[in-house]
């Protein structure tokens, strides 16, 4: 197990009347990369604003590398930053931006240069140090803006939805690079961010938060697999709902759709008789059968959705309906909107949510 | 056929703006006879006029750098320093006002209140024994009349720098910040490169505002002050010079300071602002 | 504070010396005289007059070719931009005096040789030097709304050009263009050079006179004038909250 690198302890913080982070409590690991997830107004900027020092919390305390933090000023705090909006000083060349940081700690210049030069070289701009950041697309000026949070090499670093104003494409690639390039750099980071694919792809863990507190901490693969709370469950993947009747609280046995099936997972102390809410994935369900699969459910076809290398199609099962995906296959056509169908996957992929 | 669209513009501007003021310029280059000549411009270097023009300049550059200075520190407190929103949109609208208010009824207004007579200096003398008349103070004075100047200059400034100031960035500090720069540091690095583009094509304005003011002068002290506008109005006047010739070079002279005065911003502006599109 | 006081005392000192002339007590006597002065009546309706007619001919010059540059000649636009910035760099009395010499009675055209023509020669100073505040109003205005889209619309269903400019492109920018004008009413309605140098009878030199033989009346010119120049600011700053903030595409 690696060191505790960054610590933030039962951090709350009000704004007048309004509490927007309650008891947040986080250990981070040097070297990890941890992102805050949710949606706007959960309180995951303000919490990453009190690690950066530009927010005082209202109760609890910060702890960077093992020293207290908490009442130091951003300038103190040795950390990068990257905002949405990229930040770059308009005034200075990227060359200028990159160096700010070596600057103000008076760096000598021919060290400083060398320290710039690398930089750009690792994000792939060698040719750009005598550019302004207006002659620069959003994409490379938020590269930018990651080098010169880098340059002076601090203790952390800190994104503040850095891919948030950019394209698609852009977003996509870019993400990759920020990964790979904190890995090459060993730099613990926390990543803001509302958007799960980023948050899934890039982190070592995930704190999922809503109306300022924290719902779940666990891995991208824990936090999709087995979200802890209904919050989680909804606000990562699309999931699918399904309405069950527990027909035998003491042997894990529901009932959907006139089905009996038996789930291993603990029904929550649920009696019989009570009605539960199951979700699942679409990627954990099969059109027909298919071995391994030991739960199966009729219904009928009633959307197809042609994605290129996946088909999403909906089925209708009695008073509920599941979307789920099959991969192309360019032997066999796609299903056809009012046929038949059974659909099966294991009854231990069923996931019950939080009443 | 596009260019047909902006004859109308460009003939007025050629012959209300560009023609008359070349007309000056070339008549500034003869004598009564029409001949070509350098006598008009070196009768500038006279005591009299010469006089004028340090005068003038002297005014232009004072208002124009205090008027500056005062105009951005109001602007920044208006803007950063927390103020409610009521005082800061009541500042705006009084500087427009206040940078439109200038001319005769300025005049007026100063000598209400710091000419001899005027309700401060009267208060200031009864109320609390100073007399600033006796103190050397005088409103029609070089010190009285740029004092009356700053009353529209300093908020003429606030109007112009304000949107200026409004388009600084705080993530542009919040950065500076996480990357060690102190407050001093990211003022010195950032904030005045960034403003002072805007700074300087403000003060050049300034001065060739106060410089070509007439008005405000003229109401003040009447033809008494001896400023190159108001020698140049005598002169328009009344041909105070008896010689024409030497009035259209009088006319070039301010042309010519302000002319340098934009070129210097211009130069000042290319060195400064590589950085803008 | 000592900014505030030295921006509002000035105010209060001349509303307070113009309730002085009657000896003893305050009144508004001076006023009274002021408002009953026929030259006060006169000189004020021919300054709103010729601000009047220097709005229109503003208005005239600068929204065709505002427009005209931003549709089809955006590689003039410098050009056309240092022109309006030269009435700030040449002062009015140089401008004026050019005038003088170029357009007397002896000359080929000779604005001065009648009353008539020297109003019109007045309009035409004023005109430049507004010119400044009214093409950036105008051009402003024109950057909010998308000029090229809704030309290429009205040309689609028709539309020609004297159609174009007045039925759709003025009354996009007509809040803009009127905030230019309330600004081009402040600056001439008691601007003094050009006025007293054409030697028209216009509120600006009837302000100077007075102001050179009387004591009170003065001050409550001064505030006559400064609550018209308010009203005017007033008048912008409410426009502005129609404004378009920027309608379909702010691109450029």
């Amino acid at each position: 197990m690696a060191e505790t690198f960054l610590s933030i302890q039962n951090v709350r913080k009000a704004f007048g009347a309004t509490t927007v982070v309650q008891d947040f409590s986080l250990e981070v690991e040097r070297g990890e990369f941890v992102s805050f997830l949710g949606p706007s107004g959960c309180g995951k900027t303000t919490m990453l604003r009190i690690v950066a020092g530009f927010e005082e919390p209202s109760a609890g305390r910060v702890m960077i590398g093992g020293k207290d933090v908490t009442n130091l000023k951003p300038n103190q705090r040795d950390i990068g930053m990257v905002f949405q909006a990229y930040a770059l000083f308009p005034n200075l060349t990227v060359a200028q931006n990159i160096g700010f940081g070596l600057k103000v700690a008076r760096m000598p210049k021919a060290q400083s240069d060398a320290r710039v030069a690398e930089m750009l070289a690792i994000i792939k701009l060698p040719e750009f140090g005598t550019r302004y950041p207006y002659q620069l697309s959003g994409g490379q000026q938020q590269r930018v803006a990651l080098a010169r949070a880098l340059a002076p090499k601090p203790k952390l670093l800190l994104l503040d939805e850095p891919l948030s104003a950019l394209d698609a494409k852009v977003r996509v690639s870019l993400r990759e690079e920020i990964r790979s390039i904190q890995k090459k750099t060993g730099i613990t980071t926390i990543f803001v961010t509302h958007d799960q694919e980023e948050a899934l792809s890039m982190s070592d863990r995930i704190v999922v938060m809503y109306s300022g507190k924290v719902e779940q901490v666990g891995t991208p693969f824990e936090i999709y697999n087995k979200p802890a709370t209904g919050f989680v469950a909804n606000f990562i993947g699309t999931l699918n709902v399904l309405e069950a009747t527990v027909s035998n609280a003491a042997s894990g046995k529901v009932r959907i759709d006139k089905k009996e099936i038996a789930i291993k997972e603990k029904l929550n102390g649920s009696k019989t008789g009570d009605v539960l809410s199951l979700a699942l994935r679409p990627e954990a369900i099969s059109l027909g059968r298919r071995p391994g699969n030991d739960a199966t459910l009729t219904g009928e076809i009633a959307e197809v959705h042609f994605l290129g290398s996946v088909i999403r199609v909906r089925v209708n099962l009695g008073n509920s309906a599941v979307s789920l995906d099959t991969f192309n296959s360019p032997a066999s056509p796609p299903p056809v909107v009012g046929d038949k169908a059974e659909v099966s996957f294991k009854a231990g992929d069923l996931l019950v949510l939080n009443a | 056929m596009h260019w047909l669209g902006v004859v109308p513009f460009f003939a007025f501007a050629l012959l209300f703006l560009v023609m008359p003021t070349i007309g000056l310029v070339a008549g500034a280059f003869r004598n009564s006879a029409g001949e070509l000549t350098l006598e008009n411009i070196v009768a500038l270097s006279q005591p009299k006029l010469a006089a004028a023009y340090w005068v003038s300049i002297k005014i232009s550059i004072t208002t124009a750098i205090l008027g500056a200075l005062a105009g951005l520190a109001i602007a920044t407190a208006i803007i950063r320093g927390g103020l409610p929103s009521w005082l800061r949109s009541a500042t705006l609208t009084f500087s427009g006002v206040a940078s439109n208010f200038a001319g005769v009824p300025l005049a007026f207004a100063f000598i209400a209140t710091l000419g001899r007579l005027g309700v401060v200096t009267i208060l200031l003398r009864d109320v609390f024994g100073i007399n600033i008349y006796a103190m050397g103070f005088n409103l029609l004075s070089l010190w009285g009349l740029s004092l009356t100047y700053l009353y529209f200059q300093i908020p003429l400034m606030i109007v112009i720098i304000t949107p200026a100031i409004d388009g600084l960035k705080k993530e542009w500090g919040e950065a500076a910040a996480t990357l060690g720069a102190t407050t001093w540091q990211y003022w010195r690095m950032v904030i005045i490169p960034v403003l002072w583009p805007s700074f300087l094509g403000t003060v050049v304005l300034l001065f060739a505002n106060a410089f070509g003011a007439v008005a405000t002068a003229y109401a003040l002290t009447g033809p008494s002050l001896n400023i190159v506008p108001i020698q140049l109005f005598a002169q328009i006047r009344g041909d105070v010079l008896y010689n024409p010739n030497l009035g259209y070079a009088l006319a070039l002279g301010m042309i010519v300071i302000t002319g340098v005065a934009n070129l210097l911003y211009i130069w000042l502006q290319r060195r400064s602002e590589r950085w803008l599109k | 504070m000592a900014g505030a006081a030295y921006f509002i005392l000035p105010l209060i000192a001349t509303f307070e010396f113009s309730l002085r002339k009657r000896r003893g007590s305050y009144s508004f006597d001076a006023y009274r005289t002021v408002f009953s002065d026929p030259n006060f009546q006169a000189t004020l309706t021919y300054s709103i007059i010729v601000a009047i007619f220097t709005i229109l001919l503003g208005v005239l010059l600068v929204v065709p070719t505002a427009y005209w540059i931003r549709l089809r000649l955006p590689w003039l636009r410098p050009v056309v931009e240092f022109i309006t910035l030269l009435p700030l760099v040449i002062p009015a009395i140089v401008i004026v005096f050019g005038y003088i010499r170029m357009f007397g009675s002896n000359s080929s055209l000779p604005f001065l040789a009648t009353a008539r023509g020297t109003d019109v020669l007045l309009v035409i100073g004023y005109a430049s030097l507004s010119l400044p505040y009214m093409y950036r109003a105008v051009d402003t205005g024109l950057r909010t709304v998308d000029v090229r889209t809704l030309t290429e619309a009205a040309q689609i269903l028709g539309a020609g050009w004297v159609t174009i400019i007045s039925r759709i492109i003025l009354p996009n920018v007509l809040i803009a263009v009127l905030s230019g004008a309330f600004l081009t009413f402040a600056i001439v309605i008691g601007e003094f050079t050009m006025a007293s140098l054409l030697n028209r009878p216009a509120f600006g030199p009837y302000l100077q006179n007075i102001g050179a033989n009387f004591a009170y009346e003065p001050s409550a010119l001064a505030v006559i004038a400064f609550a018209i120049t308010w009203g005017c600011m007033s008048v912008i700053q409410i426009l502005s909250r129609f404004a378009p903030k920027s309608a379909n595409n702010p691109a450029n």
